[in-house]
């Protein structure tokens, strides 16, 4: 018994270690980025650096070191996991814009291909508020309210999957609501903070419900703890994302005159 | 034209309606955040979570908790843009928030503890008194907030 367990946890440090790498390479390969590209362009910003720096690592701890060892055996944990890696780790990597720093660096031929590939339908449709929402919080509704939550922690692959599937969901939410890189379908204020306004009630709504039913084999006073800070930690995060997305309105408001008399400049950004 | 300052007092009647929707919105966030800090933390005269039967109630919950903060921010940076129009007008704004206050406490005190039973005020005490003085109050909210939105709708004074 004792050794099977031991087995199994090896079995999933040896999954961690598969989801971390990809979150290395992503904080080596901006930094060269940066590098790279202020050597014909201008400065790139240090906030957005260290955004991405400290999203990777926000992610990086919830995967590899005693916090992901702990979030296996304790549901308060894995809450903080939660909100490190699928709502806190995807903000910070979004307000680091990557893609327009890739688009920077890259020769411009190959740029050209990638925002043909950014624009396409299926980026589209993902990452359009609804959909994007549906992915994100439909998705945490499936894992703790079936036994997928139980399932994840015996199956490696679905684990990997799990994981995977919980940070870029919440990364294709924040581009769906806040436009920090270029957003070839970008949607109106009005309908964006309407989603926006649903999906963060979904949000509390679900961490209520772990609160008062909790997921299989978690003990209640665990899942109490977790879907506490689920409830408050999400707020506080959600809170940033409310503010972005009023503020990029707040400026947009202001170009209203000038985007009347030069109305190609701000095509980008739709008016409230 | 709305950018310039001897334009005021007329631009306050173009921006009529977002002057009262700022103040719907920044009543209902400030009240039920009110609510949530000092009867839910401070007081802990009911709490996060207090009924387990009633599922509609965590839906209902969840809903105003998430616009409580969305409109406190929202209304800010609403209100900001209508300073920046010079189109800002107090009175009417005053009228939004007692309104907006006015409501959220009235559906607070009415669908969400007696309809739903989600919590009461308060336990283990005359639940009467505190029903009472939770809804007039919401009463005289509303009552406030349509007299001043009244008086702010027509143009000539």
């Amino acid at each position: 018994m004792h050794s099977h367990e031991a087995h199994i946890q090896n079995f999933f440090t040896f999954g961690q270690q598969i989801l971390a790498f990809p979150f290395f390479i992503a904080l080596i390969f901006y930094i060269v980025a940066v590098i790279v590209s202020n050597q014909h362009k201008k400065q790139w910003s240090h906030y957005r650096t260290s955004c991405w720096i400290v999203g990777c690592v926000s992610a990086l701890v919830t995967l590899i070191g005693p916090l992901a060892s702990l979030i296996h055996v304790n549901f308060v944990a894995h809450m903080i996991g939660h909100l490190l890696l699928g709502m806190l780790a995807p903000l910070l990597m979004v307000l680091a814009a990557p893609m327009t720093l890739l688009l920077r660096t890259l020769p411009v031929n190959t740029a050209r291909t990638l925002s043909r590939i950014i624009r396409s339908p299926y980026f589209r449709f993902v990452r359009h508020p609804i959909i994007a929402s549906t992915l994100n919080v439909g998705g945490l509704w499936l894992l703790y309210t079936t036994p997928l939550f139980n399932m994840m922690h015996e199956h490696l692959l679905l684990y990997i999957f799990i994981h995977l599937h919980i940070f870029l969901a919440g990364y294709v939410f924040t581009i769906a609501f806040i436009y920090i890189d270029p957003t070839p379908h970008p949607h109106s204020y009005v309908f964006r903070s309407i989603i926006l306004l649903v999906a963060l009630a979904a949000h509390s709504i679900l961490a209520k419900y772990i609160y008062a039913y909790p997921p299989q084999h978690v003990i209640a006073t665990q899942a109490e703890l977790g879907a506490k800070i689920m409830y408050y930690g999400g707020d506080a995060i959600e809170m940033i994302i409310v503010y972005i997305l009023f503020y990029h309105w707040f400026k947009s408001a202001r170009n209203f005159k000038a985007a009347i008399s030069s109305h190609s400049n701000y095509s980008n950004e739709p008016r409230f | 034209m709305y950018e310039e300052k001897n334009h005021k007092h007329e631009n306050r009647f173009h921006y009529k309606q977002r002057n009262m929707w700022t103040g719907i919105l920044f009543g209902l966030g400030v009240v039920a955040f009110i609510d949530e800090v000092i009867f839910h933390q401070l007081l802990h005269w009911h709490h996060f979570y207090d009924k387990s039967t009633a599922n509609i109630g965590l839906v209902s919950d969840g809903l105003f908790h998430a616009f409580s903060f969305f409109a406190t921010i929202g209304s800010a940076f609403l209100l900001a843009d209508l300073h920046r129009r010079h189109g800002f007008w107090l009175k009417r704004w005053l009228g939004g928030i007692f309104l907006g206050a006015g409501v959220f406490q009235l559906y607070d005190g009415i669908i969400q503890h007696k309809f739903m039973k989600l919590h009461q005020i308060r336990y283990h005490v005359d639940i009467l008194p505190y029903d009472l003085v939770w809804n007039i109050l919401a009463a005289i909210l509303i009552v406030i907030g349509i007299i001043l939105l009244f008086q702010t709708t027509q143009k000539a004074r």
